[in-house]
């Protein structure tokens, strides 16, 4: 779960992390009122999961009132990347002497921390690390054993940050590393730290990605959640517990475990097809689970059509198949369905779906002859439709 | 023979109640014929549950049934002790299927292994688990899709692909040596390499399937691996050619970060490793059943 900049402050707060006193907005008045508690000049910015707010016009700074109204007002409902600004953060401005990076991240072929440090921040990592790699000091750090303030010391040593900032940031290091680790984020980045004119080194900007698989021990994250994605379809994918990713295409996807998810996806494309989700139902494939699958596949008006793939190995087909036919019976689908249904007995589940058939629910025996179909399906949906038009 | 597990292997279900999954995937496993020797509950020590002797810890398991496996599935807050109980109680082969195991849990988990347990191998987390047809049976791989005798070896990240390509093999008659689901968790106790090697020294696997996805890039470092050691035929197929980036597809540890990780870099390394690399499930079995015919 990826939080939004006040989230990722607010987030790095309860570990002691500074940052600039500021506050939430969500409209012209309540972002004005939030400047005169933070203190002019302020700086206003756009809420939005996506890089380059900046460039886009979604940061702006206000000496008064006046230039608050005119900024918040311009850049709430604009559009960033596809990414519709409904929040602002404005935040005391901080007079910037210098500008670092830092953060920490699972080096998954290391299998231990990895904490990345450069005295050129401001910009994004991956170019320093294409530019001037020399430019990151980067340490490992043993899950096990942990990070200690003086590691962090001769690391900013390293990575040569000014004097003034050194023992200052040393802290900020410890300090997030531990919002990382105990704070189960699957990454913590400060882009950029900053030193200001007058010594105080803190962070002017959040970025964190939160563990899901962590949940159940961090009840705090609820309202992290509540605010995790803005499209519609995944909005109510999730209130049904189901595992569903939006995509831009028209043939619904519904299989069963992420893998054959993500597999059917591409094969669809393979076909010549756009799939317009990935949605993993897991192993129970169960008639509560489709029927779900089905209502949330249904909503989408892009879908034409949809491809149910299912593999039947510790969930036999034929307790597929029956879960299939009781929600078919509960959602009144706009779409034809293409199905797929193999492993353990696959027979018995075929010859159940057998008097269920028709040109509204096919089934065909493999996953490319099934694809090929829905893909098929899809594009005569589409051709009708636009002659109708 | 087989990598990792064969007729010898005893295994401990960690967690047995009569309600439990353990239990559940436990009787599975010993209904295919793996030996199944015995359980453990701290609360139930002395029991025997479905003619199976339970212990309160795997120390005691071990100390009196000998058994040389454990097979984990109890819930994501429990599992990073669970694997450890059982490194600590001298357990060389620990399969954990639990799937939402917090990533921090995996790595200090993983780390420890190493540091203070350097013998025990550990599967998983979320995976399937480890089928050796005809021999033994640890984790959820339904059995009736496996076919005994080899010659090939499969080794995936991803479980109903693992399905997948068993069934299509088996239907074409071709058998497998072992199949090893190494599970889509950031960190993974055993990887490619590790079954890759094993394959390799493995006299009865004369090929190996290989069933990758996006995320990471352990499929680039087996490319490298296969191509300065592997001599036997290699076919791939990697998931997840339509996969958006920075999103996390199902498995936690598949998700495209910046451009790395992406399907396309993992089939591109992979080619120029010599493997064969395969556009979907279906044809990764075709050219597989191929290279067998060829191999005679």
């Amino acid at each position: 779960m990826d939080l939004y900049e006040y989230q990722g402050k607010q987030y790095f707060a309860r570990y002691g992390i500074p940052t600039s006193p500021g506050g939430v907005a969500d409209s012209v008045d309540e972002a004005v009122a939030q400047a005169e508690a933070a203190g002019y000049p302020v700086v206003v910015k756009a809420q939005v999961k996506v890089g380059g707010r900046g460039k886009a016009g979604g940061i702006k700074l206000a000496a008064d009132a006046q230039e608050v109204r005119r900024h918040a007002g311009a850049i709430l409902g604009m559009d960033i990347k596809g990414h519709v600004v409904h929040r602002l953060w404005v935040e005391h401005a901080s007079d910037i002497a210098t500008e670092y990076y830092a953060s920490f991240t699972l080096d998954r072929p290391a299998k231990t921390h990895l904490g990345m440090l450069s005295a050129e921040g401001g910009v994004e990592i991956e170019e320093v690390a294409a530019t001037n790699p020399g430019a990151i000091a980067r340490i490992h750090v043993d899950p096990v054993r942990g990070l200690d303030l003086d590691t962090a010391r001769r690391w900013v040593d390293d990575a040569a940050l000014d004097e003034a900032a050194r023992a200052q940031a040393a802290e900020v290091l410890v300090a997030l590393y531990r919002c990382y680790e105990e704070g189960d984020c699957d990454l913590a980045e400060i882009n950029p730290l900053i030193l200001t004119t007058d010594g105080r080194v803190h962070a002017l900007d959040a970025k964190v990605t939160l563990d899901d698989n962590a949940r159940f021990r961090h009840p705090e994250w609820d309202e992290f959640a509540a605010t995790e994605t803005e499209d519609p379809r995944e909005k109510m994918a999730k209130e049904k517990g189901l595992n569903y990713i939006g995509l831009d295409g028209d043939v619904g996807v519904i299989a069963n475990g992420a893998g054959l998810a993500m597999s059917t996806c591409d094969v669809v494309n393979q076909v010549g097809g756009r799939p317009a989700n990935f949605l993993d139902i897991g192993g129970g494939a169960n008639a509560d689970l489709m029927s779900s699958a089905m209502e949330v596949i249904n909503a989408d008006p892009s879908v034409r059509s949809i491809f149910v793939n299912i593999f039947g190995g510790i969930t036999r087909v034929d307790e597929v198949a029956k879960g299939l036919i009781e929600a078919l019976g509960r959602v009144d689908l706009r779409s034809p369905i293409v199905l797929r249904l193999d492993g353990t007995n696959a027979e018995e589940g075929r010859a159940l779906l057998q008097p269920h058939l028709s040109d509204r629910l096919m089934a065909e025996r493999t996953m490319l002859e099934a694809a090929r179909k829905a893909v098929a399906l899809a594009g005569a949906a589409e051709q009708k439709s636009e002659e109708r038009a | 023979m087989s990598i990792f597990v064969d007729e010898t292997t005893t295994v401990v279900v960690q967690g047995v109640s009569p309600t439990s999954q353990g239990l559940y995937h436990g009787l599975r496993n010993r209904a295919y014929g793996t030996k199944v020797v015995a359980g453990t509950n701290p609360k139930r020590g002395g029991e025997v549950i479905e003619d199976i002797p339970i212990f309160a810890t795997v120390a005691e398991a071990v100390q009196e049934t000998g058994a040389t496996a454990s097979f984990i599935s109890v819930p994501p807050p429990f599992a990073a002790a669970a694997i450890l109980e059982a490194a600590e109680a001298g357990i060389a082969f620990i399969v954990c299927i639990t799937e939402g195991i917090p990533a921090h849990d995996e790595a200090r988990t993983y780390n420890r292994l190493v540091e203070e347990h350097p013998v025990t191998r550990l599967l998983g987390p979320n995976c399937p688990g480890i089928i050796s047809p005809g021999k033994c049976n640890i984790g959820i791989t339904s059995g009736d899709i496996a076919l005994p005798g080899g010659p090939v070896g499969i080794v995936s990240r991803s479980g109903t692909l693992t399905y997948q390509a068993l069934h299509e093999l088996s239907q074409q008659g071709v058998g497998q040596t072992t199949c090893v689901g190494i599970g889509g968790d950031p960190v993974p106790g055993t990887n490619f390499i590790d079954c890759l090697a094993a394959f390799q020294a493995d006299p009865d696997t004369k090929a190996v399937m290989m069933i990758g996805e996006i995320g990471g890039s352990e499929e680039e470092r087996a490319a490298e691996f296969i191509s300065a050691n592997v001599t036997k035929p290699v076919v791939c197929y990697i998931a997840g050619v339509t996969a958006p980036p920075g999103r996390k597809m199902g498995h936690a540890g598949a998700i495209i970060s910046g451009s790395k990780g992406t399907a396309q870099a993992k089939m591109e390394a992979l080619q120029k490793a010599g493997a064969t690399v395969a556009e979907n499930p279906t044809e990764a079995a075709v050219r597989m059943v191929e290279i067998v015919k060829e191999l005679g």
